[in-house]
């Protein structure tokens, strides 16, 4: 299985898993993702859309978390190509 | 050395906050936990009647405290907000934190939920670093039994270096086991060994450089800790710990002149203020997957899949809004339908007692005025308020507590958060929206119908209309 280079998160297919690879984001915004367990290597699952589409639903961790297209954008994931 | 908050005897330093002991022997514990994971329902569980609430100092985060008694020995409980870490990136976590770290709790109590143990033991790890006086509540076990996920409390103790003990609040069980624990672990008679967390080569040296420098300064606070801290730059927590030292140590010229050197050579190594917190986060977050996978057993498969089922129903697109508008207008009917018997029981016996007030006051020969003041006014007034608000309320707040224990709310949030956010606002603001919307149809009505002077009932006719025939 070969891996191709870091994409959004918010760009990954609902069903799908990646592999957090980056955050591009800072101070209190950084800490917040880092929170919720979203560290290098972690497995998020994309579950679901809201109605509108914005925001998805992640299994991060046992746990499922919402996240706004605007937050998800700035963490890059690689998934199985 | 100037006087310290601690050496002048504060009940509660750094925090502020005023807890009444009404001896030496009572004990303060502090609950802390993520949000939703039933800690009110433990703290009310506990404390019951005996609570009383307001803000903390200088905060607009609530603040509810409450007492027990077990063994013939009084507990008050503080009731700390509900965060998922403690490294104070929001006012909650600050308090949460301060709390634990400068109220001097004798005991920490960390509510967890048993059904996504991992993410909470995030908020275990760290408040471990900050006290070693801590017991772990594992609770909503009844929701994880039924989820099949296994727990294996015994190894989780044993790898946290706290007790652990198993609850299902809701129940009350495993209650008096973990009173048993408290009072253990405040009374010193349950020594506990929360093992350090490795932060790696680098930061280990860091801390090990600062560390001589902090130690004999910190007063009780885990020295450790405190090094990490100010290597993390963390403002807040300075703040907090210069308030509780009565100094600050950031400002020390030998601390500063060491942390300017540990970090000149930590960029050299290149490590920035952000990759350090990353370092620290990840280890605790990897620890706590090492900890989850040693302790807990799920059913394969993961997240259950009748969750998610219904999640894909009340979330979708096609079927999310609708069900909502479904639900919510269900309860809003419920409840203005459901008002009306009892709110037309209540004003036919609160208006025969008007009439009787009435009768009384010729029977007396009270002058007009007084029968006007008292009876047509104050009392018509009084009696078309609670008959008009008091059933509606008595309706709507079980069934939105209903929703609420159900988790749907946060299924609404998710639903409606787009539309907010155009707004400024985010989905969490849906419901308030919605209950506040509930809430004036009736606070509009008693005012509407006491302007005026004929007494035809509290109904105005939009409400009529509800009426069953």
């Amino acid at each position: 299985m070969t891996q191709d280079t870091p994409k959004p998160l918010n760009t990954l297919p609902i069903g799908q898993i990646g592999t957090v690879s980056e955050l591009v984001l800072h101070d209190s915004e950084r800490r917040r993702m880092l929170d919720l367990g979203l560290v290098k290597g972690t497995q998020v699952t994309a579950l679901q859309k809201s109605p509108s589409g914005d925001p998805v639903a992640y299994f991060i961790r046992g746990a499922v978390i919402a996240l706004r297209t605007e937050d998800a954008s700035k963490i890059l994931v690689r998934c199985p190509a | 050395m100037g006087l310290t908050r601690k050496s002048t005897g504060a009940a509660v330093d750094g925090s502020e906050l005023i807890i009444k002991k009404s001896g030496p022997d009572d004990r303060v514990i502090a609950l802390a936990g993520n949000p939703n994971v039933g800690k009110s329902t433990v703290f009310n569980a506990l404390t019951g009647m005996k609570q009383h609430t307001g803000n903390w100092p200088g905060k607009t985060v609530s603040n509810a405290q409450g007492e027990y008694l077990h063994n013939g020995k009084r507990f008050i409980m503080v009731d700390i907000p509900g965060t998922y870490s403690l490294m104070a990136s929001s006012v909650e976590e600050e308090v949460a934190r301060d709390f634990i770290c400068f109220g001097s709790p004798d005991a920490t109590v960390v509510v967890t939920d048993a059904t996504c143990l991992e993410r909470n033991l995030n908020l275990v790890l760290q408040t471990l670093e900050i006290t070693k006086k801590a017991v772990v509540c594992v609770n909503l076990l009844d929701e994880a039994k039924k989820k099949k996920i296994h727990i294996d409390l015994d190894e989780l103790s044993l790898q946290l270096g706290v007790p652990v003990v198993g609850t299902s609040a809701r129940d009350g069980k495993g209650l008096k086991e973990l009173m048993d624990e408290v009072e253990k672990v405040a009374s010193g008679v349950q020594k506990t060994f929360p093992p350090r967390l490795a932060y790696g080569p680098e930061i280990e040296g860091a801390i090990e450089a600062l560390l001589p420098l902090a130690e004999p300064e910190t007063e009780g606070i885990p020295p450790r800790w405190v090094c990490l801290k100010l290597l993390d730059l963390d403002p807040t927590l300075q703040a907090s710990l210069a308030k509780f030292l009565g100094r600050d140590l950031a400002d020390d010229p030998a601390i500063q002149d060491a942390l300017s050197k540990i970090w000149e050579a930590l960029k050299e190594k290149g490590i920035t203020k952000d990759t350090f917190r990353d370092l620290v986060v990840s280890k605790i977050v990897e620890r706590a997957e090492q900890i989850y996978q040693l302790c807990v057993s799920v059913p394969s498969g993961g997240y259950n899949s009748r969750d998610r089922k219904l999640d894909r129903i009340l979330t979708s697109k096609a079927t999310g809004i609708p069900i909502m508008i479904l639900l919510l207008g269900a309860v809003f009917w419920i409840t203005i339908v459901g008002a009306n018997y009892p709110s037309e029981l209540l004003s036919t016996g609160l208006f025969w007692v008007e009439d009787r007030l009435t009768e009384f006051c010729l029977y007396l020969g009270a002058p007009g005025w007084v029968q006007g003041l008292f009876v047509e006014g104050m009392y018509r007034t009084l009696a078309w308020v609670v008959s008009v608000m008091l059933p509606p309320m008595a309706i709507f707040f079980p069934l939105f507590t209903l929703l609420e224990d159900s988790g749907y709310l946060p299924r609404i949030a998710f639903n409606m958060d787009r539309y907010f956010k155009k707004a400024c606002a985010h989905g969490k603001q849906a419901l308030t929206m919605w209950v506040v919307a509930v809430g004036m149809r009736f606070s509009r009505l008693p005012a509407s119908s006491s302007t005026d002077n004929h007494r035809h009932g509290p109904f105005p006719d939009w409400a009529k209309r509800f009426r069953s025939p």
